[in-house]
């Protein structure tokens, strides 16, 4: 049992963190001068669905915070309230709060109630200070839209009097009601209730809801003047009463203000007319709204047919509502899966492949034309294994969105709090890249974001006076390159300073010279501890960043390439493998050993010539390729095996390239090329170095990965070997 | 993963009920017994793929089903017996926190179920014969004319000592 509810509300967390993020989407989307209705209703029903959800689980601070807020919503889509940058803020501040209310409810994180109640003071605040938009179109062709504008301040006071019916009935019209707004119940006498329900929703959505229930013929509807605040608040103080022993703590606190100024709106015409106006006149009053307030003295009789236009409507209304629904929900076509489940099916996947390489291996020494078939059938294995794969792998693949939706909130801040004006522009969203890479990726792009609004784009002033636009731009785009996913940050700022990162570079000590390209100068920001910034900002400036960039983003196999111009910005590029699971790799023996040479960093290999192969006194020895003098590694000092060949010359060298920087592996042969699936020595062993990982050979066996970028780097630094 | 917290429940609970069952080996002249709840399987020696600068007693990974895990050789870690490999060595797989690993011994001889009277506590001196540190001595298993050396295999194979996991190793 207890598991059965847990994982509902790991459904409900999953959905409620997308909504979220969703509402944080539109709201950043949102054009304030002149909203999209749509938009405004699309922001209301990720509110109303974290709601509905939160009530559900029992989650009562989440369902106050969005009630307050979706009620502001609602207002301000039905135009009753203009949209504003404040509100915009708010909103957002709401959705922050919210989420760390989810994660709060979800992994224990802790939760600052002070904030929380910031938030909701500011969106009460929000809500107090209602200023009715003047209708958009003043012709009452529409009736409705006049009597909503003239109530617009506040909600209007139904009295339903109920007959005879089952105290289930009554809860259950009560809960209904409840959805347009306050709703209270009270006895008439010994075995009649009546419903006051206080809304903005017009009579003929109340009768349409009650005749889901009871016969509309059967209700007696009057409008009932608004309470006085005093009224009110003995009203409100009884019900806080009644909930609080509930152990509902929170009260809708929108009502007083409304209260005030629908009572003084009210006050003129209506409260004359006795404590409850009748259905007919209420009525009446509606259509005939421009006239005269005397005209709904006079009874009007009901108008049967009046009443089926009505309900029509209603039932339009109702049409409408449902459509919605699918589109809030979005993701039908669709199916939650978890993430172990996938990589359970891709382990299987990396089994049948191997097995099927292991068959083909096999079926190699047989007679083709004895066993035509056979062979041909095992074709066949390879072509549907190799599709099969791929298919299983796409699984696996989330779209950039999932990363690029987190920064135009984070750009927003960031140019707020720095005075600056960005533009963030997103591009190919939908290129899709392995899970595993997304959620590593996000760190080292953030970085990269806030140091190109830090540092890259200038203040709005200095900008004018270089003669650019005042708001600097700042493209994130994503996009395939054969096998290799190109993500780049691009911002029209000022550029990479080249004299001020060689002064730096100087400083800290790093051989450079003047004579370097610039190429050579940009790549020298990655060095530890390097910062061009003129002051250390809370943004970046601690030099702390580029090089764990670089290092992240090698740690995933893939590189940074900066492009700069002076005075027209900077574009950072970083280059990735799709997916970590399958490499391209060469299988190399040296000794008894194979491994697997990632191809991605094999330049050529070839066979050198002695005299090409040079010792250099306790450094190492260099290996002389087109008149390029390369250190040589060798595999067998390496990794301690015991090799066919000693000297270079008979053995085969594999130029490898990391960085721009290359280096000559030197190895007895080389075995073929093949597509292994990468397996962690992590996750059951530990790091060894040099090593990347491990594959499944087609006979079974293991073969390691080496970790070229480790070799290089080994070399580089002049180790001798690795230890 | 599930299978070893439940066998941590069980093992509590069985100390201090009916008995504990061990699966007994043989390392030289030696007889060891491991918690048989760490045991996932028993299966021959294969040929494993050599770590490069590992310590000799690791013999290297082998591919169990799909994914990759560490051998160690018990004989020369302790350096009792000769370390032969034939058809009838023998690799304990061992599941110790979600971390599979293999142990090459010389042979494994059964399953015994120890009543807690029967399990001993380990002397304060080395002359077991182990030629481990005492602390990863459960007890003796005292049965008859048999002795169990009791290794707290769990703690064995978390140690810096084997270096199999990631933190010695960083």
């Amino acid at each position: 049992m207890s598991i059965d509810i847990s994982q509902f509300f790991k459904v409900f967390f999953d959905e409620a963190e997308e909504l979220l993020a969703e509402m944080e989407k539109l709201l950043l989307a949102v054009d304030v001068a002149a909203p999209d209705a749509e938009d405004l209703n699309a922001i209301f029903r990720t509110a109303h669905s974290v709601k509905g959800g939160a009530s559900t689980f029992g989650l009562n601070d989440m369902s106050e915070v969005t009630h307050i807020l979706e009620s502001l919503l609602d207002r301000i889509r039905r135009g009753e309230m203009a949209l504003t940058a404040v509100h915009v803020d708010a909103f957002l501040a709401a959705k922050d709060i919210l989420k760390m209310q989810l994660d709060g409810h979800r992994n224990g994180a802790a939760v600052d109630q002070d904030a929380v109640a910031n938030v909701r003071m500011m969106l009460q605040e929000l809500s107090a200070d209602v200023a009715p938009m003047p209708p958009v179109q003043p012709a009452p062709a529409f009736v409705q839209t006049e009597v909503r504008a003239s109530f617009a301040a506040g909600g209007r006071r139904f009295k339903i009097e109920l007959p005879v019916v089952e105290q289930q009935d009554i809860n259950a019209l009560a809960a209904e009601l409840g959805l347009l707004g306050r709703i209270s119940v009270t006895p008439i006498d010994a075995s009649r209730h009546a419903l006051i329900l206080t809304t903005h929703e017009s009579l003929d959505d109340i009768i349409a809801i009650c005749s889901f229930v009871l016969d509309p013929d059967e209700l007696k509807i009057f409008e009932a003047p608004a309470l006085t605040p005093e009224q009110r608040a003995i009203e409100d103080a009884a019900r806080a009463a009644v909930e609080a022993e509930l152990g509902y703590g929170f009260f809708d606190p929108l009502e007083p203000d409304e209260v005030t100024q629908e009572a003084v709106e009210l006050s003129d015409d209506e409260r004359g007319y006795g404590f409850f106006q009748p259905i007919e006149q209420i009525r009446a009053a509606a259509e005939s709204v421009a006239t005269a307030p005397a005209s709904i003295a006079m009874p009007v009789a009901v108008r049967p047919e009046a009443l089926d236009v009505s309900e029509v409507a209603a039932e339009k209304k109702a049409a409408a509502r449902k459509d919605d629904k699918p589109a809030a929900g979005s993701d039908a076509g669709s199916i939650r899966v978890s993430i172990e489940k996938v990589d359970q099916l891709i382990n299987l996947i990396g089994e049948l492949v191997i097995t099927q390489a292991m068959i083909e291996q096999r079926s190699d020494n047989l007679d083709p034309m004895l066993h035509q078939r056979l062979l041909g059938s095992i074709s066949q294995l390879t072509r549907n294994t190799r599709d099969l794969q791929e298919a299983v792998m796409s699984i696996r693949m989330m779209p950039m969105d999932f990363v690029f939706s987190r920064f135009p909130r984070m750009v927003r801040d960031l140019a707020a709090k720095l005075g600056k004006k960005v533009d963030f522009i997103t591009n190919g969203a939908a290129t899709e890249l392995d899970k595993g890479l997304i959620e590593r990726i996000v760190d080292p792009l953030t970085h990269l974001v806030r140091n190109s609004i830090d540092h890259g784009i200038e203040m709005p002033a200095t900008r004018i006076a270089a003669g650019k636009s005042e708001s600097g731009r700042l493209f994130l785009s994503a996009a395939h390159q054969g096998g290799n996913i190109i993500i780049e940050v691009a911002d029209d700022g000022g550029g990479l300073n080249r004299e001020r990162i060689l002064d730096k570079a100087r400083q800290n000590g790093l051989a450079v010279s003047d004579s370097m390209t610039d190429a050579d100068v940009w790549q020298l920001i990655f060095a530890p501890g390097f910062s061009t910034a003129e002051t250390v900002t809370d943004v970046s400036g601690r030099g702390v960043g580029m090089d764990v960039v670089k290092r992240n983003i090698a740690a995933m196999g893939g590189t940074v390439d900066i492009r700069s111009a002076r005075g027209f910005g900077t574009t950072i590029s970083i280059s990735l493998p799709l997916t970590l699971a399958i490499l391209d790799g060469m299988s190399i023996r040296c000794g008894d050993e194979v491994y697997i040479l990632p191809l991605g960093f094999v330049v050529e290999s070839l066979q050198p010539a002695s005299e090409d192969v040079k010792d250099i006194a306790n450094r190492g020895r260099v290996v002389k390729v087109r008149g390029e003098y390369l250190p040589l590694v060798a595999m067998h000092q390496l990794f301690d095996i015991v090799p066919k060949f000693t000297a270079p010359s008979e053995g085969i060298i594999v130029i490898l390239e990391v960085d721009g920087r290359k280096a000559a592996l030197f190895i007895d042969e080389l075995v073929g090329q093949q597509q292994v699936v990468v397996k962690n020595l992590e996750s059951n062993y530990r790091k060894v170095s040099g090593i990347s990982g491990a594959t499944i050979l087609g006979d079974g066996g293991v073969s390691l990965i080496l970790d070229v970028p480790a070799l290089l780097r080994a070399t580089r630094m002049d180790e001798p070997a690795l230890t | 993963m599930s299978m070893t917290s439940t066998s941590n429940l069980a093992a509590s609970k069985d100390a201090e009920g009916e008995g504990r069952e061990f699966l007994a080996f043989t390392l030289g002249s030696e007889e060891y017994g491991i918690d048989i709840h760490k045991v996932q399987e028993i299966r021959g020696y294969e040929q494993v793929t050599r770590i490069a600068n590992a310590p000799a007693f690791i013999k290297g990974v082998i591919n169990l089903r799909g994914i990759i895990i560490p051998v160690v050789d018990m004989r020369i870690k302790f350096k009792l017996g000769t370390p032969v490999y034939d058809q009838f060595t023998v690799v304990i797989i061992l599941n110790i926190g979600g971390r599979v690993m293999g142990m090459v011994v010389d042979s494994v001889s059964d399953v015994t179920t120890l009543s807690a009277d029967e399990i001993k506590p380990a002397p304060e001196m080395g002359d077991t014969g182990a030629s481990f540190n005492a602390e990863f001595l459960m007890g003796l298993g005292i049965v008859g004319e048999r002795m169990l050396i009791l290794i707290d295999i769990d703690r064995l194979m978390s140690s810096s000592e084997m270096g199999l996991t990631e933190k010695i190793a960083a």
